[in-house]
């Protein structure tokens, strides 16, 4: 006998589930990490975690941000995002990337494109749409074409989960451990710029 | 990264353990630290060459030689550990007994992934699961927590003297391993505290108390008694884990037992999962529960020793428990936890019926509409006045 899985299960209150589509390279593992961490800073539960499968660069990947009010005692994929952050927009046209997601899901994506423009390029229906151009902002903060930090201001921007003031000083301290200060701000221009250009519908 | 004992650190399972080991600092980390290793050996190998640690660090050629100089360091009486997963635990095997047979008090952690083939290096039981005659003890953790809080009590097990057994304690690959989730730590103080210093018995290097180890036995030796008595320090070891679990709780506030209940004492239907996805079933039966369904659950914290009359008190009441493997046993009745559960019920009057799941093998997500099918399968067993066939249930396998 076998079983398959088929009904539908509604969040918990409070639980914001975040499913990220990216190709590898693009720091979309490193987003959804950095998001669970931004979660931490505002007392609230986190969880993050990739699809895992042989790390090839340009390859299709998946990974999952949990935030919750509440201590997170699920460990399975996200089946049902609220939130869909796609960082390449070549995979709209190859990944189902809102697959499961309930008809009031937000889909943020990296594109040029305003969300119409979007839409009627990809022949996309339901859900709400947001883009930013974030290759370009990377390109044009960090010097290099990484799309995972503008993504974060975006999706900043869109679901107030974190203050921008709190994401900045996150990023100055966490990055600041890290890397030299001029890829610091770099950073920390891509994610004020995108959180003021990210465009709705 | 802080060590204060209320700030939370968002970490990955083998950040959890690698800080576990630090703050252990044991004599000697022998490792092999290359696939398929875990990240554990290589954060603690950075700890070393920072200086935060004074562990001896050995790296060797494989994992047969990691457990082979881990025998050689704890025999001549250095506090030891390693860590390992999936194929590099099967490279183990043969020493695997060694270190039991000499009761060595090295301690393992276990990264649970599957074994090749087909080349898989996602999440399931099946490595340590191969491995539970070796005649080590094996805790199997939930999350990030409990993978650094069973990193520390295992030293406490290991080194006891009514056991003097090595004692692995796992946690699930990529699950857990890789994912970031939250951990609170001791304070290195509290650590050390916690496990004292290390009292070597018997040590090589005590040169003025010369004794031979692993010698021949002889065809008319004591190899039989030899067996007997690891089977009695497993029995004894029972105590002494919930003993550690206890004084452990008073440091840290968190408490663990030989197998973690969770809303049985009415429960019609239960089931008995191991790692990580004893949370995702908890939220099952949150869910059922809210449905007036009477659902229960047990984590198996200690596989071996098997807590076996702890699973007969925990259960009997239980009209239907399924038991969720995440190995299989090819061949058996079922997965190597369901046999284990079965038997442990089978002097229960009335006695439960024990249904066999499979899930998860090589790495296959496990929903929670996965596990309520599960409990479904139980529920109606529970109304049927004819035992239900104890065929393996598999969960989430692809049928087309």
């Amino acid at each position: 006998m076998a079983t398959k899985t088929g009904t539908k299960q509604k969040p918990a209150a409070g639980l914001t589930e975040i499913r990220w589509h990216a190709r590898g390279g693009q720091g979309a593992v490193t987003a959804a990490k950095m998001v669970a961490e931004l979660a931490l800073g505002q007392n609230k539960y986190f969880q993050a975690f990739p699809e895992y499968g042989p790390e090839r660069s340009g390859a299709p990947i998946v990974a999952f941000t949990r935030v919750s009010d509440e201590p997170i005692q699920i460990y399975a994929g996200i089946e049902h995002p609220q939130i869909v952050v796609v960082l390449d927009p070549s995979l709209l046209g190859i990944v189902d990337v809102t697959k499961g997601a309930p008809a009031d899901a937000i889909v943020l994506v990296n594109s040029e494109m305003s969300p119409a423009e979007l839409r009627r390029h990809y022949h996309l229906e339901g859900f709400h749409y947001y883009t930013i151009a974030a290759t370009r902002i990377a390109v044009e903060t960090i010097k290099r074409a990484i799309p995972n930090t503008p993504m974060v201001g975006a999706l900043t921007r869109i679901t107030g989960l974190f203050p921008i003031d709190e994401v900045v000083t996150f990023l100055r301290a966490d990055f600041g451990k890290k890397f030299p200060p001029k890829v610091v701000e770099g950073n920390i221009n891509a994610i004020t710029r995108s959180y003021e250009e990210v465009q709705a519908e | 990264m802080a060590t204060t004992d209320t700030e939370i650190l968002a970490v990955t399972g083998n950040e959890a353990v690698a800080e576990a080991m630090g703050q252990i600092d044991p004599d000697v980390v022998c490792a092999y630290p290359i696939t398929p290793q875990t990240e554990v050996v290589q954060l603690y190998a950075q700890m070393v060459a920072d200086g935060k640690v004074s562990s001896e660090f050995v790296t060797v050629e494989s994992e047969h030689s990691a457990m082979s100089a881990v025998i050689g360091s704890a025999a001549g009486g250095a506090r030891t550990m390693t860590a390992t997963s999936s194929q590099g635990f099967a490279l183990m095997w043969e020493v695997l007994f060694i270190a039991a047979s000499y009761r060595l008090p090295i301690v393992m952690t276990t990264v649970n992934r599957a074994l090749s083939g087909p080349i898989n290096i996602h999440c399931d039981h099946s490595d340590t699961m191969g491995g539970r005659d070796t005649g080590w003890i094996q805790l199997y953790g939930e999350n990030h927590q409990e993978a650094y809080d069973n990193c520390i009590q295992a030293v406490r097990i290991a080194e006891h003297m009514d056991v003097r057994t090595p004692t692995m304690q796992m946690y699930d690959g990529y699950v857990i391993s890789g994912a970031i989730g939250p951990l609170q730590m001791l304070t290195k103080e509290q650590v050390q505290a916690f496990i004292g210093p290390y009292h070597a018995t018997n040590p090589m290097l005590d040169t003025k108390n010369p004794v031979t180890v692993g010698p021949f036995d002889g065809l008319h030796g004591w190899y039989f008694e030899h067996k007997v008595s690891q089977n009695r320090a497993m029995d004894r070891a029972l105590t002494v884990i919930q003993d550690v679990a206890d004084e452990y709780a008073e440091i840290s506030g968190r408490q663990y037992g030989l197998l973690d209940p969770y809303c049985l004492d009415d429960a019609e239907v239960a089931i008995v999962v191991v790692g990580s996805t004893a949370g995702t079933t908890r939220v099952a039966v949150d869910k059922l529960r809210a449905q007036g369904v009477k659902a229960g659950m047990v984590r198996v914290r200690a596989f071996r020793p098997f807590p076996h009359e702890a699973y007969a008190k925990a259960l009997e009441h239980v009209k239907v428990v399924g038991v969720m493997d995440r190995a299989d046993s090819f061949g058996a009745q079922g997965g190597p936890v369901f046999l284990e559960v079965r038997a442990a019920l089978y002097d229960s009057d009335p006695r439960p019926q024990i249904l066999p799941f499979i899930y998860g093998l090589g790495g296959r997500d496990i929903f929670p509409d996965n596990i309520e099918q599960a409990f479904a399968v139980l529920q109606k067993a529970a109304q049927s006045k004819k035992r239900t066939s104890t065929e393996r249930r598999y969960l989430n396998l692809r049928e087309d």
